[in-house]
């Protein structure tokens, strides 16, 4: 287990894994972030709050209109709604670039890296999974914010 | 319901530039053509011919809009970067389609700005709808 195995259990409580009595509870706290989960899995599965840190989901919510070379534009309600929800659950590991700024990409941070470093290289570049940020590729239940070994398939 | 009193609110008013608050694709159209014709007095309606040449063309840029909707709307799309599953967009296809102004708006501003890099203009959005009411399932 890494570094992450608490925030991690979290958002497999979260997620609705847990046992059922914590299932019932955790739903609705998702429940009251359905905002996000539209809003940010509208083009792709929408990503754990816990992978970045706070200073990386700011940074990233100022400028949804630039967001990886597509306008993903929010009005200011709903940008601020994502946002609270987005630094209250944030990561606490840092995640800065070369060039000191906030990382933008999971894909790009040092944790990712390295929990991925088995993976064969060939597996990042075969179409069916297109991006490493693509994570439904292999973990089924990616969209249920499910990142468990039970549920990793990798394609072959 | 708060949502129904808001519309029938904004339905008195005159149609402002952001287009009708709507909930089916008739009254999207409508909202349009009257922002249209405020644009252009020559204004001649919209044409679901036209609208589908915009639709499948690119305009300057990458993608066009069947890059993430297909060249046959009434089926299900992929995103172009993604890949991830997005569901038809025509109407007769996906009743949820045209039903909500804030989603129609908030889509049109992104697409069209990666799609052209502008905002499209009332007459490109009736031309648009006008052919995807067209598009069988
Ligand atoms: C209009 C489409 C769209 C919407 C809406 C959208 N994104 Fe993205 N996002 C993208 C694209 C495209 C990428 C790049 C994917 C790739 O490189 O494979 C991306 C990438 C990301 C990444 C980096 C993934 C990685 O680690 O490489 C994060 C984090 C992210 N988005 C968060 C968000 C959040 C938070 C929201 C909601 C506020 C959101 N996105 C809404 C299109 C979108
Ligand atoms: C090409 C396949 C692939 C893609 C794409 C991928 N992963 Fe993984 N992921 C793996 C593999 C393989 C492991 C390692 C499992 C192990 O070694 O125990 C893993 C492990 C993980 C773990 C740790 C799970 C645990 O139980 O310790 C997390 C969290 C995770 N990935 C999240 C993501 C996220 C988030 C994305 C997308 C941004 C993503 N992954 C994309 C294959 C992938
Ligand atoms: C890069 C991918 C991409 C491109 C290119 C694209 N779209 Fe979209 N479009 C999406 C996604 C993603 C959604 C929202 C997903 C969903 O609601 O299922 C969407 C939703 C929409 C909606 C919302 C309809 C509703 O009522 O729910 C409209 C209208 C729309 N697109 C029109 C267009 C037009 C017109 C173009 C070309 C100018 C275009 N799109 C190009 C990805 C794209």
């Amino acid at each position: 287990m890494t570094k992450l195995a608490k925030p991690m259990f979290a958002l497999l409580l979260l997620a609705g894994l847990g046992t059922p009595s914590a299932q019932a509870d955790e739903l609705r706290i998702t429940a009251r972030n359905a905002t996000w989960q539209k809003e940010c899995g509208a083009c792709h599965v929408a990503y754990p709050p816990s992978l970045l840190p706070a200073a990386s989901w700011r940074e990233m919510m100022n400028t949804l209109d630039r967001h990886f070379g597509t306008d993903a534009s929010l009005d200011a309600a709903q940008t601020k709604e994502i946002l609270n929800f987005l630094t209250a659950n944030a990561g606490r590991r840092a995640a800065v670039g070369k060039d000191g700024k906030p990382l933008q990409r999971i894909t790009e941070t040092n944790w990712f890296r390295h929990e991925h470093d088995e993976v064969p290289a060939r597996l990042w570049k075969d179409a069916r999974v297109k991006s490493p940020a693509n994570c439904a590729a292999c973990h089924q239940k990616a969209e249920a914010g499910d990142y468990g070994e039970r549920s990793l398939r990798l394609p072959k | 319901m708060f949502t129904r009193h808001t519309l029938l609110l904004a339905i008195g008013l005159p149609l402002a530039a952001t287009g009708a608050r709507a909930e089916t694709p008739n009254d999207f159209l409508a909202g349009f053509a009257k922002e249209a014709q405020s644009a252009d007095a020559n204004f001649k309606g919209f044409s679901a011919q036209r609208g589908e040449q915009f639709f499948k063309a690119r305009h300057g840029g990458e993608w066009s809009c069947a890059s993430c909707h297909t060249e046959r709307p009434g089926q299900i799309g992929r995103h172009a970067v993604t890949g991830k599953r997005i569901d038809a967009l025509a109407p007769q296809a996906n009743a949820e389609r045209f039903t909500s102004r804030r989603q129609v708006e908030k889509w049109f501003k992104r697409n069209c700005n990666d799609v052209l890099d502008r905002a499209c203009t009332a007459q490109e959005k009736g031309d648009v709808l006008a052919y995807l009411m067209t598009v069988k399932p």
